[in-house]
């Protein structure tokens, strides 16, 4: 179903490492590369669609559809497309409110 | 001193730029969504990604070299602010979010030269991870290093098509075929236009030759019944010369042409004009990109035409610019305006060789998904339309079903919603123009903090 990457890297990434909590897991990430790009060099999919509970992975990874929208932090959500990663950067593909309600 | 403010660091706004700057009485403010200048069409590689362009380019590399040159000319002498979006325009004034947080400007003359997007139309299945559109395939290899799969299929109806499949392919990928929706009978009866640019058609028949001796499959005529797959694209349906047939994948791109990022235009007050061929809306202009009361368009936004088409286009509003404040034009607009019209002729071209499926939205199944954001489906619009007293109209059936009202802000069903309208409403997008979801400020999302003026954490 979700097992392995969509994205396959062609050129490699000369930046230095760095590393990228995703839900609380550490990924090893490289300055220069998209929140996007972490995530689909690791897996299939972005999140769940609220609505209809399906899976997406972006869409027209431009910037405009926000389809491959995460939260940056308890408080602020953005397009993993146009956001390059940080060291130290934690992003969650769920709300984190989610996380501790009942 | 007079204030240009130009929205826009691709081929356009940087050929207007390059006119400006450098001018007693003027002061240029650039500001761009991007993290470096390019658009989407110079979309150029993220710093620290060693991407081997000249073999992802071949012979386009050279336009990129040259675009590079004048970015790192024009640029110190401006007031460049990339990484930030114009979320408004008010009373003369820009709304924008960037990295300093919220901000306004002010401006003389706006120049909105924001380009285009894919114009796409629902295929069932498309809202599964691996399917993407034709231009962010592209993107991702350019800015990313990345493809969105080992074993690709290319479809729709655009020239990008084939280009996107040879990058891939010298980049290495896998297309599983080339799928293009409109037939060749078309093609042919497009080339008297498409000859106004004999390099340019030469280029584009080296691509598809590059690809069949490379021996992928290329389908004409093709109608796109749906990618399917188990959480993820695997295979793409279509018919053919009446058979039905499979392709198996991880990847699809695909796209129909493009459509213009115009909301910033719609919200500066520009007149819109009607494309009954193009069955889209643009923002109106003299032809030099005047559209009235300080506001000029230039590039994909202001009439369809790529990146060398964007270049003159820009160079026509930046004269027009000058020539309204009353300056000395440092050129004739003649040279541009003739190259803009061969671009425009071939353009034309494109658009019969790669023509808009406009019956494609009425033949949809009911169950699939028209508006993604909101995960509205083609049926519960459908029985809107039909209902006793329902909407007739685009705007009233995004009120009435929430189709166009999420985060895209109907970039992405637009199109097609406006075809089922038509379609149900017995409109034939010619003598009756297909309706327009209307922009609405902010025009991306932008967290609350922005709106009511408090700088970002």
């Amino acid at each position: 179903m979700d097992e392995g990457a969509q994205f396959h890297r062609v050129f490699p990434l000369t930046g230095a490492d760095c590393d990228v909590w995703v839900d609380g897991r550490r990924l090893k990430a490289r300055r220069g590369q998209s929140l996007l790009s972490l995530l689909l060099e690791h897996g299939g999919r972005v999140r769940t669609h609220e609505r209809t509970g399906e899976p997406r992975a972006g869409f027209c990874l431009m910037g405009a559809c926000q389809d491959c929208w995460v939260w940056l932090s308890p408080t602020q959500r953005g397009r993993a497309c146009t956001t390059p990663v940080e060291p130290g950067m934690r992003c969650f593909t769920r709300s984190p409110e989610a996380e501790v309600l009942p | 001193m007079k204030r240009v403010a130009i929205v826009g660091a691709g081929p356009a706004g940087i050929a207007a730029a390059d006119l400006l700057v450098g001018r007693a009485g003027i002061s240029v403010t650039l500001i761009d969504e991007g993290q470096q200048p390019g658009g989407q069409i110079f979309r150029q590689p993220h710093p620290g990604l060693a991407t081997d362009m000249k073999r992802l380019l071949g012979a386009g590399h050279a336009r990129l070299e040259r675009f590079r040159a004048l970015c790192s000319n024009v640029l110190p002498q401006l007031d460049y602010r990339p990484r930030t979006l114009v979320w408004n325009v008010f009373g003369g004034e820009l709304m924008t979010l960037g990295e300093r947080g919220v901000d306004s400007l002010s401006y003389d003359a706006l120049l909105i030269a924001t380009g285009a997007t894919d114009r796409v139309l629902p295929v069932e299945g498309w809202t599964m991870p691996g399917v993407y559109t034709l231009g962010g395939a592209q993107i991702l290899l350019k800015e990313q290093g990345c493809l969105i799969g080992r074993q690709v299929v290319f479809c729709g109806a655009s020239p990008l098509l084939y280009l996107a499949a040879l990058q891939y392919h010298r980049a290495g990928g896998a297309v599983a075929a080339v799928l293009d929706t409109t037939p060749i009978a078309a093609k042919v009866k497009a080339i008297p236009r498409l000859l106004a640019l004999p390099g340019v058609l030469k280029d584009g028949l080296s691509y598809m030759a590059a690809l069949r001796l490379a021996g992928v499959p290329i389908v004409g005529g093709v109608t796109l019944d749906a990618f399917v797959g188990e959480g993820r694209a695997a295979e793409v349906r279509y018919r053919a010369g009446g058979q039905a047939h499979a392709v198996a994948c991880d990847a699809v791109a695909y796209g129909f042409g493009l459509r213009p990022e115009m909301q910033l235009a719609e919200l500066a007050d520009c007149a819109l004009r009607y494309d009954s061929f193009r069955r889209q809306w643009y923002p109106d202009h003299d032809g030099d990109g005047r559209c009235g009361h300080g506001v000029y368009v230039a590039g994909d936004v202001a009439q369809m035409g790529g990146a060398e088409a964007a270049g003159h286009s820009g160079r026509l509003a930046a004269l027009s610019i000058l020539a309204d404040f009353g300056l000395e034009a440092p050129a004739s607009p003649e040279p541009d305006r003739a190259a803009l019209a061969r671009q425009l002729t071939f353009q034309d071209g494109l658009g019969h060789a790669f023509a808009w499926p406009a019956a494609h939205v009425a033949g949809l199944a009911d169950e699939v998904m028209l508006c993604r954001c909101e995960g509205v489906s083609v049926g519960e619009v459908r029985r809107g339309l039909r209902s006793d007293g329902g909407p007739q109209e685009a705007n009233r059936a995004k009120a009435a079903t929430r189709c166009g009202m999420g985060r895209c802000q109907g970039r992405f069903c637009g199109s097609a919603l406006a075809e089922l309208v038509a379609a149900e409403t017995g409109a034939d997008g010619v003598a009756r123009p297909l309706d327009r979801l209307r922009a609405q400020p902010p025009i991306k999302p932008l967290p609350i903090s922005a709106v009511a003026g408090e700088p970002l954490a």
